[in-house]
C-alpha cells in the first residue's frame, strides 16, 4: 500500500512536449513510472518518447485511462492546464509549475471544491511512492520503499529527509511535497489523515516552514486524529519578519506563521519535533524500534 | 512588488477614489510650483519611499507656507529616511507628494488582502484609523471587522454595508462607503494586487471619504500581465544585494551575521540558516541558487555573498537531485578561480553521484573544507567564521 500513486496509477504529463515536460517525463519512465501518454494542444495525434501525444486532457483520458497528471505548463497556463485536468476527471493533479498568481489559485481552488479531485501543489517537486510512481522532479535514485510517510512544504529538504529515512534504512511509504504558496492543492491535514489510514505508512515525517498556520492546524489534528508517529521540523527559525524567504507563502507577516510558534503548537500535540534538519532521519529510527 | 503612494494615489483615482489634491515633485522648485497651483494655505510635503512609519521617521512635513514646502523639499530631496520599518540606513527619497491639507473629522482603517486559511480576499475596517494596525489586531482585535469575499460572486453590497455600519458611518456616508469597498475591490482584481491599504480613510469635515494614504502590493507572479505596473518597479528602493541578485533570478536577502550561504531550494536555504545559528554562527544572508544551478549561478553568488563585508566564512550546501553533483562541484571550483577569495569555504554536497564531486573539490588545489554530513558542515563553518 502507499498513498495517492501506486504501480497501477496512470500517468499523462500536460506540456508533455516541452523541455521540461520531456526531460520528466523521460525521467519518470526510466524510474518505472506507468506514463501512457502527454498532452500538449495542437500536437495531438503525435507519438513523443514512444507515447500518444493529445490535444486535450479529456481525450487522454477516453484513450488510456489516465488517472493522474503532472503539470509542466508555464504559470501563465497553468490555472487553466489544472482545471482542464480536474474537468476530464483526473483524481491526483501534481502541478510542478511556479510563479503561478495569486488570485488564479483562489479561483482554482474554488472550482476544485465540485471536482473529485486531489490537487498537489503548485511549485512543488511532486509525489513519489518509492519502486512504483514517480510524478515530479524529485531525484528517484535516493528513495527507498519503507514504512515512511513524508509530507513537506519543501523541495530539497524533502530530499534531506528522504535520504535520512533511507540511510536509517526505514525508506518511505509515499511522500507529498506539497508546495511553497500560499494557496495550494493538499495540506498537511489531507495528507496526515491519508498516512494514519494507510496500512504501510508506520511513522510520519512532517516538514513545514514559516508563514500561515498550517503547521498549527495540522498540530490540532495529530492530537484529535493521528496516532502514529510524527517527527516534525520546521524551517526559519532564524527568518526575520516581513522578508519572504524565496517561497511566496514563506514569509512572517503581522507576527503572526513563526517557526517557535509553530514547534510549540507541534510539541503540544505530543509531535517529536527536532530543532536540526539533520536529525529527522535519526529521531524517526528511535520512535520506531526495528 | 510595492508602489509608491503617489503611484498607488493615481491607481485610485483612475477607479474613482476620492483623494487629496497633490502631485509628485522631484525637484525643490517642482515641489514650490505645485504647492502653488495647488493652491490653499497649508500643504504637506510626503517622501515617497517603500517603507511605512514614514511620519515618525520625519519624511512627512506640514507646511504652513511656500518657504516652509521649499525647506522641506530641500530638506527630504536627495536624503534617505529612517523609519521603524527600514534599517539604520533607510531608504532615498527621490520622490516627494506635495498635497493639500485635508481637514479630518474621523479617521478609519482599510485593508484588503489574500487570507490564505479561507483562501479568499478578506476586507478589515476599523474605526481606529492613522494607527498602527498590528497594534489594534494586538490589542483591541475586536476593533477589526472583517468580511471574506466569494471568488465566483464577488463582493456583495451586504459586507460593505456591514462594515459601513460597524464602523458607524451615517446617510449618505454608508452608499459612498459601499462605492468606496467596490472600487477597491474592482481594482484588486483588476490589478492582480496582493495587498491594499487605506489608513487613514479619512471622513472629512464636510462628511465626505477620502484615502488621505495608499499603499498597494502587485503580486509579482502577475506582472507579466500587466506591463504598466511593471514599470513602476523602483530599484532604488531595494537592498543592493537583493537588486542585484534579482537580476541573475537568486533568490537573497540580506541578514546581519558573518556567515554567507548559498543553498539550492528555499526550505534547504532556511534550514541551514537555522543550522548555522544552532551551532553558535550567525548567517549572513539567505541565498537559494533554485534547482538548474549552473556554474554561471554559482559565481554569481560567490560575488553577492562577498559583496558584504561582514561575511567571514562561506557554507555552499547543495542537494544533488536532477543536478548532479559532479557538475555542482565543477560549477564551485570554477566560480573559485573567478572570484578569488581568502575566506574559508565549506562545502556540503550530498545526493547525485557525491563522490565524484567531492573528487573534484579534492582535486581542485583549492582550499575548501567539503562535507557530506550536514552537522559537520555547520561546525566547520562556524569555527572558521570564528577564527578569522
Amino acid at each position: 500500500m502507499s498513498i495517492l500513486i501506486d504501480n497501477n496509477t496512470r500517468v499523462i504529463c500536460q506540456g508533455f512536449t516541452g523541455k521540461q515536460g520531456t526531460f520528466h517525463s523521460e525521467q519518470a519512465i526510466a524510474y518505472g513510472t506507468r506514463m501512457v501518454g502527454g498532452v500538449t494542444p495542437g500536437k495531438g495525434g503525435q507519438r513523443h518518447l514512444d507515447l500518444p501525444v493529445f490535444n486535450t486532457v479529456h481525450d487522454a483520458v477516453n484513450a488510456t485511462g489516465a488517472n493522474a497528471t503532472m503539470i509542466y505548463v508555464p504559470a501563465p497556463f497553468a490555472m487553466d492546464a489544472i482545471l482542464e485536468a480536474a474537468d476530464a476527471g483526473i483524481n491526483v493533479i501534481a502541478c510542478i509549475t511556479e510563479g503561478i498568481p495569486v488570485l488564479d489559485m483562489i479561483k482554482v481552488k474554488a472550482a476544485l471544491a465540485h471536482y473529485d479531485a486531489h490537487l498537489i501543489g503548485p511549485n512543488c517537486p511532486g509525489l513519489i511512492t518509492p519502486d512504483a510512481c514517480k510524478i515530479g522532479i524529485m531525484p528517484g535514485n535516493i528513495h527507498q520503499a519503507g514504512s515512511i510517510g513524508i509530507v513537506s512544504r519543501s523541495g530539497t529538504l524533502t530530499y534531506e529527509a528522504v535520504h535520512q529515512t533511507s540511510m536509517a534504512g526505514l525508506g518511505q511509504s509515499t511522500c507529498v511535497g506539497i508546495g511553497g504558496d500560499p494557496i495550494h492543492g493538499m495540506d498537511f491535514i489531507d495528507c496526515l489523515e491519508l498516512f494514519e489510514a494507510d496500512a504501510q505508512t508506520e511513522g510520519i515525517v512532517m516538514v513545514g516552514e514559516i508563514g500561515g498556520t498550517d503547521e498549527e492546524a495540522a498540530a490540532e489534528y495529530i492530537k484529535a486524529h493521528v496516532s502514529k508517529p510524527v517527527v516534525a521540523y520546521i524551517a526559519g527559525v532564524t527568518a526575520p519578519p516581513g522578508k519572504r524567504m524565496g517561497h511566496a507563502g514563506a514569509i512572517i507577516a503581522g507576527g503572526k506563521g513563526t517557526a517557535e510558534e509553530k514547534f510549540a503548537a507541534l510539541e503540544a500535540a505530543g509531535v517529536a519535533t527536532v530543532r536540526s534538519p539533520a536529525e529527522i532521519g535519526r529521531r524517526m529510527a528511535e520512535l520506531l524500534p526495528v | 512588488m510595492n508602489l509608491h503612494e503617489y503611484q498607488s494615489k493615481k491607481l485610485f483615482s483612475d477607479y474613482g477614489i476620492a483623494i487629496p489634491a497633490g502631485r509628485a515633485a522631484r525637484t525643490v522648485d517642482e515641489a514650490v510650483s505645485y504647492a502653488q497651483a495647488l493652491g490653499g494655505e497649508r500643504w504637506v510635503v510626503k517622501a515617497q519611499v517603500h517603507a511605512g512609519g514614514r511620519g515618525k521617521g520625519g519624511g512627512v512635513r506640514l507646511c504652513d507656507d511656500l518657504a516652509a514646502v521649499e525647506v522641506a523639499a530641500d530638506n527630504l530631496l536627495g536624503s534617505r529616511l529612517v523609519t521603524p520599518q527600514t534599517d539604520e540606513k533607510g531608504l532615498p527619497i527621490n520622490v516627494l507628494l506635495i498635497e493639500q491639507v485635508s481637514a479630518i473629522a474621523r479617521e478609519l482603517y482599510l485593508g484588503m488582502l489574500v487570507d490564505r486559511n479561507s483562501e479568499r480576499l478578506v476586507l478589515m475596517a476599523s474605526s481606529e484609523g492613522g494607527m498602527d494596525i498590528e497594534e489594534v489586531a494586538a490589542t483591541q482585535a475586536d476593533k477589526i471587522l472583517s468580511v471574506h469575499v466569494d471568488p465566483a460572486a464577488g463582493l456583495q453590497a451586504y459586507q460593505c454595508r456591514q462594515l459601513a455600519f460597524g464602523l458607524q458611518l451615517e446617510g449618505e456616508q454608508i452608499r459612498s462607503f459601499t462605492r468606496l469597498l467596490m472600487a477597491l475591490y474592482r481594482m484588486f482584481v483588476d490589478q492582480d494586487a496582493s495587498l491594499v491599504e487605506i489608513n487613514p480613510l479619512i471622513v472629512t469635515d464636510t462628511g465626505a471619504l477620502m484615502a488621505l494614504d495608499a499603499k498597494i502590493n502587485i503580486d509579482a507572479n502577475a506582472l507579466y500581465r500587466h506591463a504598466d505596473l511593471a514599470e513602476l518597479y523602483d530599484e532604488s528602493q531595494q537592498d543592493e544585494k537583493e537588486h542585484m541578485a534579482a537580476q541573475h533570478d537568486l533568490n537573497y536577502v540580506t541578514l546581519d551575521g558573518s556567515i554567507g550561504c548559498m543553498v539550492n531550494g528555499a526550505g534547504l536555504a532556511m534550514a541551514t540558516m537555522d543550522l548555522i545559528k544552532l551551532h553558535g554562527g550567525e548567517p549572513a544572508n539567505f541565498l537559494d541558487v533554485g534547482g538548474g544551478t549552473t556554474a554561471e549561478r554559482v559565481a554569481e553568488a560567490f560575488k553577492i555573498i562577498l559583496s558584504d563585508s561582514n561575511v567571514r566564512a562561506i557554507l555552499v550546501n547543495i542537494f544533488g537531485g536532477i543536478v548532479r553533483c559532479d557538475l555542482i562541484a565543477e560549477g564551485i571550483v570554477s566560480a573559485l578561480q573567478q572570484v578569488e577569495t581568502r575566506l574559508p569555504v565549506v562545502v556540503r554536497l550530498q545526493g547525485t553521484n557525491v563522490d565524484r564531486g567531492r573528487a573534484i573539490l579534492e582535486n581542485s588545489g583549492l582550499d575548501i573544507v567539503s562535507s557530506s554530513d550536514l552537522t559537520e558542515a555547520a561546525r566547520s563553518v562556524v569555527a572558521a567564521a570564528q577564527s578569522v
